[in-house]
């Protein structure tokens, strides 16, 4: 009889877990302890055997000798690893969904000096991307405009919420993309001659805008903002005039980062990140000298010129590093952010060290975004955003287990594994009527 | 003698790439061999004789005149094969009609392309260098040998590998002549109907000709040849058995299509590419026969692929099908072995299941699988040489074998790879690829007709 009603329980069981599976998962808030794991808190060292403690969104205590709270749902981690989430510097996530679809992608405005446009605007937290991104590990990326000489303010996003509020990390920068004296792609057959004319009349406009802004701050301080009329672009820029807001240069050739160097220097702007940086080792002891933070990638790309080393843009994030540049990594990618530690893996193999890579996707972005207080590592008070996992998530056998953003307990499914669940083993199979 | 001779001479007309494909002789001592087919031998020696492997043992002795390469703690297995690439070549898409099973990227080989030395840097030693995807039958591939050195086309190419074609399903051929030009096809309906009319037609051509040469012979015969027809030709060599198929494809119900198809012609050697929903009709595909090469993790970067999967290549292969994961791309390339290595993440595939799908799987599906694709006495010594495990993301490829030749050695080339610098190019001339990923590369070429026809790209 026992044994029957042992059946009976195991049956009912799976019938629940069957259930469980056919609704659409949730995120779920609590308080959790995550126990026996080794964890890379990244700023703090490795601790073996230690525990995290989940409560109310926040990382609230770490070690090998850890209270438990009472009622708090207890993960066993054994021979398992916890990490800070993964932070993206740069991608196109949540305001692209297809990106031949021109009706799905969000991130491109019309105008060449449209600072006020904001990506956090048009980030769809319903994108298929989303889940598909985070439950291999990154939970933050940065959400970027792209197109114009001004495109736009960047948004930096958890990977989780129903709103881009709830979604919103606590960063908006200012991007701007420095006229290029490079080519775009085989496409790109304008002369010499052209590419130069029209990068000079793209600096004469953002020099423009500059000087506009600069007198736009000047009047609004003056008249404690009551003297100026409504101007969107300019009260857009005013912050990054006033060295209260990040702009983000995007500059790749070695020659402009030259010349955005040398006008970060000229405009003193004081708050800056150079994005992209393709040919950042060519002049990396400048970049270096200035003092100017970098955010990389993508780094699995292929040399900016024919006669260029074939594995130059794996090294590239190494040699800035060692000429002394603050490093971070990005993707610049929409569909596939979740390669991003692959991309740092790339760089740790071809020169950037594992340590330092695994810091260019957590603490060094959250630093260069002015969150560090919130993300980047595994530390008490900062928010619970991390991942558990059976490995080195740079290695890609490595599985992800559990994902926390915010506090929040992440449903491990995304349109990949759920096709994965559906068709391994596809029912019916060639023939609907027989098994 | 003279007759001797003359053949002789005959024979060099015939056959110029045969005597001009360089072979070495080489030994590779005491490293991790990755056979792939017959498991992994740990502190192995490979002899390369001629250009092929003579011996797989311990303990081998170079003969006088062969260069040694110490491959202690070294990871030694085949060179890689791409099934999907366009490198190599000056141009890809004879777009102009919906079909062009006429043309051939093998008289537009660019053996001087640097892609080429990149993708020696990656361990690639073979790529499919195809036609694009633009038409519905587009023109016939050519698998290329990464001879990087050599200036001469018909070295680059694999010599006796068997034809291929390429078809394309979808978007692609639909743009390009529906969209683009108001000509059939515009929809899914269409590109079934330009291959069922192709196949008919060509089937009928092949009649007529057989009817042909059976009664030309006979005594009395005053009929004339059916015309020839370039395109009909390879159509008809299909029928036959002769090329095999590789096909553009992304969605379930058009790779059923051409299964039902190719049923209806007796149509056997078939590769579907990219085949991003392949998974959803495996069961199928496993049942024809039919192989697919796809893509690790690329999705969502056009609409027929919003619904797809990164465990594509696992479901594949547990369900039965021969399955390898191509690049169709200059970067991509470069790092098969660590995109083979996604599918550990994504659906568990062991070490051998995953280094099977850029060794020996890309080389059953071009048909090639007897001479490469694994390490074994008598096969080309076509060998990439890894520090680190190749499935490892640190993992660092070190040397690249071609026939016994060191084609890529990490530790000696240059910077500058290149085999041919143009005296009018601007020194710092500095492209960066836009990294928008809003296509495959399968359409290069075909954009200038875009772009003129609806401003496209």
């Amino acid at each position: 009889m026992r044994k029957n009603i042992r059946i009976i329980l195991g049956f009912a069981l799976s019938l629940l877990v069957l259930v469980a599976q056919a609704q659409n998962p949730k995120g779920k808030y609590g308080t959790f302890a995550l126990t026996n794991a080794t964890i890379q808190t990244v700023t703090k060292g490795i601790i073996q055997n230690g525990t995290v403690i989940i409560s109310n969104g926040k990382i609230t205590a770490v070690g090998t000798n850890v209270t438990i709270p009472q009622g708090a749902e207890q993960i066993d981690c054994k021979g398992q690893w916890i990490f800070p989430g993964m932070i993206d510097g740069g991608t196109r996530l949540g305001t692209v969904e297809v990106s031949s679809v021109a009706r799905t992608v969000d991130n491109n405005e019309v105008g060449d000096i449209i600072p006020q446009m904001k990506a956090l605007t048009a980030v769809n937290p319903n994108s298929a991307l989303i889940p598909v991104t985070r439950v291999s590990g990154v939970t933050t990326v940065l959400s970027a405009p792209e197109g114009g000489l001004l495109p736009g303010t960047a948004a930096l996003i958890n990977l989780h919420g129903y709103t881009p509020d709830q979604m919103y990390a606590g960063f908006e920068g200012i991007v701007m993309n420095f006229p290029s004296t490079g080519r775009r792609g085989f496409f790109d057959r304008r002369t010499e001659e052209d590419i130069k004319k029209a990068a000079d009349k793209a600096m004469q406009k953002i020099n423009d805008a500059w000087e506009k802004a600069i007198q736009y701050h000047k009047l609004d301080s003056a008249t404690k903002g009551k003297g100026v009329s409504y101007y969107p672009e300019m009260q857009a820029l005013m912050p990054v005039v006033r060295g209260e807001q990040l702009l983000m240069i995007e500059v790749d050739a070695s020659k402009d980062i030259q010349a955005a160097l040398k006008w970060v220097k000229e405009k003193k702007v004081k708050r800056v990140v150079l994005c992209g940086v393709q040919d950042g080792w060519r002049v990396a002891d400048e970049i270096a000298k200035a003092g100017i933070p970098v955010i990389t990638g993508p780094v699995q790309a292929v040399p900016s010129r024919e006669y260029d080393r074939y594995d130059r843009a794996y090294a590239n994030a190494g040699l800035m590093k060692k000429a002394g540049v603050t490093v971070a990594i990005r993707t610049a990618n929409a569909e596939n952010v979740r390669n991003l530690p692959y991309h740092a893996a790339y760089a740790a193999a071809y020169g950037l060290g594992k340590e330092e890579a695994l810091r260019s996707i957590t603490i060094v972005p959250a630093e260069i975004f002015g969150v560090a207080d919130k993300l980047g590592s595994i530390e008490v008070g900062k928010s619970a955003t991390l991942f558990v996992s059976d490995g080195d998530p740079m290695e890609t056998k490595t599985n992800i287990k559990q994902v926390f953003i915010d506090g929040w307990q992440i449903p491990m499914v995304s349109r990949h594994t759920q096709f994965y669940d559906e068709f391994l083993k596809r029912d019916p199979g060639v023939s609907k009527t027989q098994k | 003698m003279k007759k001797i001779l003359s053949s002789l001479f005959l024979l060099a007309l015939l056959s110029p790439a045969w005597a001009q494909v360089q072979r070495g002789n080489l030994l590779i001592k005491n490293g991790t061999v990755i056979t792939i087919t017959k498991g992994n031998l740990e502190n192995t020696d490979v002899l390369v004789k001629d250009g092929k492997i003579s011996q797989i043992g311990k303990g081998i002795v170079a003969p006088t005149g062969y260069q040694v390469i110490d491959a202690t703690g070294m990871h030694v297995m085949p060179g890689i094969i791409d099934a999907h690439s366009h490198i190599g070549l000056s141009t890809i898409n004879e777009a102009t009609q919906p079909n062009t099973a006429q043309v051939w990227t093998g008289d537009a080989v660019d053996p001087m392309d640097v892609s080429i030395y990149r993708a020696l840097a990656g361990g690639v030693t073979i790529s499919h260098a195809m036609h694009g995807s633009a038409n519905a039958i587009g023109g016939q591939c050519e698998t290329i040998k990464h001879r990087y050195g050599t200036i001469d086309a018909e070295v680059m190419k694999m010599e006796g590998a068997p034809r291929t074609i390429k078809f394309a399903l979808g978007e692609n051929p639909t743009r390009v002549h529906g969209e683009g030009n108001s000509i059939v096809p515009r929809t899914r309906m269409g590109v079934e109907f330009v291959i069922r009319e192709a196949f008919s037609e060509a089937k009928e051509y092949m009649q007529a000709w057989d009817a042909y040469n059976a009664a030309k012979g006979q005594k009395g015969f005053r009929g004339t040849p059916p015309v020839y027809d370039g395109r009909k030709e390879t159509i008809a060599d299909i029928l036959k058995g002769n090329i095999i198929i590789h096909c553009h494809s992304y969605r379930a119900d058009e790779i059923y299509m051409l299964l039902r198809v190719c049923k209806d012609f007796g149509i056997k050697k078939l590769v579907f590419q990219h085949v991003n929903e392949g998974f959803k009709v495996a069961p199928e595909l496993a049942e024809y026969g039919a192989m697919a090469s796809v893509f690790a993790d690329w999705w969502a970067y056009k609409f027929e692929v919003y619904y797809s999967t990164a465990y594509n290549a696992a479901i594949l292969t547990k369900n039965g099908v021969v399955t390898s994961i191509n690049s169709d791309s200059e970067e991509l390339i470069r790092h098969l072995y660590h995109e083979a290595a996604k599918t550990q993440k994504y659906g568990g595939l062991s070490d051998e299941e995953a280094l099977a799908l850029i060794t020996i799987n890309p080389a059953k599906q071009l048909g090639i699988d007897s001479r490469v694709g694994s390490l074994e006495v008598g096969k080309e010594a076509d060998i990439a040489i890894f520090k680190g495990h190749p499935l490892s993301t640190f993992t660092i490829p070190m040397i690249t074998v071609v026939d016994g030749l060191v084609r890529f050695d990490r530790e000696k080339d240059a910077d500058d790879q290149r085999i041919y610098v143009d005296p009018k190019q601007v020194v710092d001339n500095a492209t960066f690829h836009e990294y928008k990923h809003n296509h495959d590369n399968c359409l290069e070429g075909a954009e200038m007709t875009m772009t003129k026809l609806f401003g496209l790209n």
